[in-house]
């Protein structure tokens, strides 16, 4: 089977004290540090473990600078076969839909039969995935967390459901899967595993290369855009239950069902 | 004088058949055999990875002396040891006249050039009182073994079956060499003794007397057949047991010689990813660490092959204690049953498989906090360390790391600290306004210039209540009027866990870092509060001075007088010192910290039954404080219990990570407003006199 996985380089969260910039349209991006995007990187597991089973490729793509090959090569040195770099100012500032349609064109210059995105990336808008199989007329299912191999036409694929539950389908291949964390456990990558494919060639392309019109990517194609970025004021916080200890058991059990905590 | 009994070597069997022939056929068979075998044992040995372990030969002879031939290690447990300490000198004593009597059974009266003398009667009287000592040592052991059954022999399911049958058999294997000597020699004399001809001497109230007072008074016919049949009783005795030596956990006979010979002589460091290949060229290396049998060093297999299933490594295992799927008894074990299946002494040799998921699982090996305690404990020099990190080291090549460990792992690797936290605030903890205003410390890697580099290290600069423990260590360096500064944003994690976590080429990225800004700096002594630093840079770094412990300053600076300790705070507070693993027992420091508590007037401190070179993990430092075990307890909690069974209210530690374990272990133990935890450098700063 042959797996194309998108991937994101992204500033590392848990490693990171985000803050906002002065002009208030991003985070301060100096002294942070970057790594894969959490869900890209369960889904190039995902599709390592797919292909030891089935057999075929993984390639990992991902639009962005030179700085996004470090990411490209850690999911090679995890696994991938192959890594390709989209790389082009005119892509900078692109929306979702940009981004789609950039892994569109690379997505259909060889043939693949299953592509996997990260349920979302650091922006948390979790389009990208949906857009790139509707403008590929291809299925899609989202949220991801189980995927068993029917056969060479079809997969059975299980979704994550609000309040925990789990819910089984079957999708024709080709199609686009967006994989959610805990579908499986990530190995580790060392030092040693990326030194390994330092030297590997990673072929790059631009717009030209992918047949696309500047227009239609980048900021001149955004039609959604970014006007404000603002750490909410902080809210009173806790709320204090009242009553005897059975009415507060009482609310906190309602409190937890509703929160989808309990069922 | 003419012996009066026919030897083994003119007696005709039913008159006709040379017994001899039995002499001459038993011991070449006996050699044959064990050399066949001994030669398929071998053979993994030379497939094994490479060591280097023909170092130090004068403390490799020491160690021989003291712990082989000494037993030096033995009588930790007591009674066990005693009776070890007696089959083992008996064993010895009687090695000569066990090959005396199979060349008997060829030339008869054979006796070893200049054992003809005095010399000779002396060794018959030592040779009888030994097959005695052994006989009752034998006897003892069977009955403790077979009957009262101590709980460290027992064999949990998951391990396989009871190993006490082998044991008993064994036992009896030497009793009856023991006997059959006695009353060999015995039906000798007491023919002599009623032929009214001249007898050896036997010792009154051995083995040997008994049978002669016995048989005294049997007739002739009868001490002839029982001089026969004992002697050929000794000689297939004696030739099985050498070749089953080599069957099972009896294989210490022979190998325990060369294992203590080849054991650890430092503590502390780890071995090379590979002996004979350098740092810079670890990049060639195809693989790292052990992930097959073959992958272990013959050290590593020859520990293996000399566990003598004595269970005493994983009775003073923590991990073993709180029920986490790790006995260091069994690693061994597990390891030598897998020699045995793939090196068959009949048929091909099996191809190797991966061991994690054959013999050991991925759990077992990471539940391991490399305290040391197994290795310190075991009496015939077998290691654990090493190994643990070896199957690490390949699991990490193979990306075998549990989730909880990949996160600290990725953020040291970013940022030199497994929190993630920023590099710019590495020294935040010297720049709080009240701690600053007492005490001003030096940022080297601001340009300042000091005598003395304090290494931090990750958890003092980055935990809030670990920074007490960094600030008590500069008032106490500054009250000392020693001139020191920190590499503050230049300094990262020093390693020590990384590279016990098989995390080989992080380390060697953090050492090179770390060993450079040392360097730079210009300080030509160093001082830690972190056992795990302080090991890691005398042990696994090189070309740095030798580093110091703060306790090891306290306690100089308290002799040379230029450190003052007050009356003790709190004179109702009893307090018991924890000997950290990484200052303890790898690094030997166990008197200081003790005399720089009891420099404190009026402190009243005591023992617990577990210190010094048996103190009991508190549950790891380092990544161990990420790692999730599967664990019935916490080994924090059975420390603090241990402290208040000495009857201690304080557990004064001398390490951060000691302390984290023993905060969390009072709380989860519920003995919060009973217990309490200090470390060693906040309760001196707290005694400082200016």
């Amino acid at each position: 089977m042959e797996i194309l996985v998108c991937v994101k380089r992204v500033p590392d969260t848990s490693e990171n004290e985000i803050s906002v910039a002065g002009d208030g349209k991003d985070i301060q991006r100096d002294d942070l540090v970057y790594s894969v995007n959490e869900w890209d990187n369960y889904a190039v597991e995902e599709a390592i473990q797919i292909v030891d089973r089935a057999g075929g490729n993984v390639t990992v793509v991902t639009v962005g600078g030179d700085d996004s090959e470090e990411i490209l090569r850690r999911e090679m040195a995890m696994g991938a076969n192959n890594g390709i770099l989209l790389k082009d100012d005119a892509f900078e500032g692109s929306d979702g839909k940009g981004i789609a349609t950039i892994l569109k064109a690379v997505a259909q210059k060889s043939k693949y039969d299953l592509i996997l995105t990260g349920a979302q990336a650091d922006a948390g808008a979790a389009q990208v995935g949906g857009m790139l199989a509707a403008m590929m007329d291809l299925p899609y299912a989202s949220l991801v967390n189980k995927i068993e191999i029917i056969d060479d036409k079809k997969l059975k694929i299980g979704r994550e459901i609000e309040g925990g539950n789990q819910e089984m389908n079957e999708i024709n291949l080709p199609c686009v899967l967006s994989i959610q964390t805990g579908i499986n456990e990530p190995r580790y990558v060392g030092i040693r595993g990326i030194r390994k494919v330092a030297s590997v060639e990673i072929p790059t392309y631009g717009a030209g290369d992918l047949g696309l019109a500047a227009s239609a990517v980048g900021v001149a194609g955004a039609k959604v855009k970014k006007i404000d970025y603002f750490v909410p004021v902080l809210g009173d916080g806790a709320e204090m239950l009242e009553g005897s200890n059975e009415e507060i058991i009482a609310k906190l059990i309602e409190l937890l069902k509703a929160k989808g905590g309990l069922k | 004088m003419q012996p009066v009994l026919i030897s083994p070597s003119s007696y005709l069997l039913l008159g006709f058949f040379p017994t001899w022939f039995f002499s001459f056929l038993i011991p070449v068979i006996g050699v044959g055999l064990f050399t066949y075998i001994m030669a398929k044992r071998i053979a993994p040995l030379v497939k094994a990875a490479p060591d280097q372990r023909f170092d130090r030969i004068p403390e490799r002879m020491l160690n021989v002396a003291k712990i082989w031939l000494a037993q030096w290690r033995q009588p930790r447990y007591m009674l066990a040891g005693v009776l070890h300490i007696l089959i083992f000198a008996g064993f010895l004593s009687l090695g000569l006249r066990s090959s005396q009597l199979v060349i008997i059974g060829l030339k008869e009266g054979f006796v070893f050039p200049g054992m003809d003398g005095l010399l000779g009667q002396a060794y018959s009287i030592l040779k009888d009182l030994a097959a005695t000592w052994v006989l009752i040592a034998c006897i003892i052991a069977a009955v403790r073994r077979g009957i009262y059954k101590p709980a460290r022999y027992a064999v949990p399911a998951k391990y396989g079956h009871d190993h006490t049958a082998e044991a008993v058999f064994v036992l009896g294997v030497i009793s009856t060499l023991m006997l059959s000597e006695s009353l060999f020699e015995a039906a000798a004399v007491a023919a002599q003794v009623q032929a009214g001809a001249h007898a050896e001497f036997i010792m009154p109230l051995t083995l040997a007397w008994f049978f002669k007072v016995i048989l005294v008074n049997a007739s002739q016919p009868t001490l002839q057949a029982l001089h026969i049949i004992a002697y050929y009783i000794h000689d297939l005795a004696f030739f099985f047991f050498l070749c089953f030596l080599p069957m099972g956990k009896h294989f210490h006979v022979i190998t325990s010689l060369f294992n203590v010979f080849f054991m650890r002589v430092k503590t502390g460091n780890i071995k090379p990813v590979k002996y004979g290949i350098n740092e810079d060229e670890l990049d060639k290396l195809e693989s790292f660490g052990v992930k097959k049998l073959e992958d272990f060093t013959w050290k590593h297999l020859l520990d293996f092959y000399t566990c003598a299933d004595c269970g005493r490594c994983s009775d003073n295992c923590p991990a073993n204690a709180v029920g986490r799927p790790l006995s260091p008894r069994f690693i061994s074990i597990k390891g030598r049953d897998k020699i045995f299946k793939n090196y068959p002494l009949r048929g091909p040799f099996l191809k190797s498989q991966p061991l994690i998921g054959d013999i050991y699982e991925e759990d077992e090996i990471w539940s391991c906090t490399t305290c040391g305690a197994c290795e310190q404990e075991c009496p015939i020099g077998i290691e654990y360390i090493d190994k643990i990190v070896d199957l690490r080291r390949g699991m990490v090549d193979d990306g075998m790391v549990p989730q909880s460990l990949q996160k600290p792992l990725g953020a040291i690797g970013k940022r030199g600290n497994p929190w993630g936290k920023m590099e710019k605030k590495r020294a935040e903890w010297a720049l709080d306004k009240e701690f600053a205003a007492q005490c001003a410390v030096k940022m080297l890697d601001e340009g300042d210039q000091a005598d003395t580099l304090y290494f931090v290290d990750s958890i003092s600069s980055f935990d809030d209540r670990m920074q007490k423990i960094a600030q008590a260590t500069a008032k106490i360096l500054k009250a000392a009027n020693i001139d020191f500064g920190v590499l503050g944003k230049s300094e990262k994690d020093s390693g020590n866990e990384v590279r016990r976590f098989g995390e080989e080429m992080l380390f060697q990225d953090l050492k090179n870092h770390n060993t450079e800004m040392i360097k730079e700096c210009g300080a030509s002594r160093i001082v830690t509060a972190d056992p795990h630093a302080l090991n890691v840079l005398n042990k696994d770094y090189s070309g740095l001075p030798q580093v110091e412990h703060i306790s090891q300053v306290v306690a100089k600076g308290l002799e040379a007088g230029k450190l003052r300790l007050g009356k003790v705070e709190d004179e109702s507070k009893v307090y018991a010192y924890h000997d950290p693993c990484y200052l303890g027992r790898h690094s030997g420091v166990y008197e200081d910290p003790r005399q720089a508590l009891d420099a404190i007037e009026g402190l009243r401190r005591v023992e617990m039954l577990r210190s010094r070179d048996r103190s009991f993990c508190c549950g790891g430092g380092g990544l161990m404080l990420f790692y999730e075990p599967e664990e019935e307890e916490r080994m924090g909690v059975l420390r603090v219990k241990m402290a208040a069974e000495a009857g201690a209210n304080v557990i004064v530690t001398a390490c951060p990570f000691c302390l984290v374990n023993m905060e969390d272990a009072i709380k989860v133990a519920g003995l919060e407003g009973k217990m309490e935890a200090i470390d060693f450098s906040e309760l001196i700063a707290k005694h400082l006199v200016q």
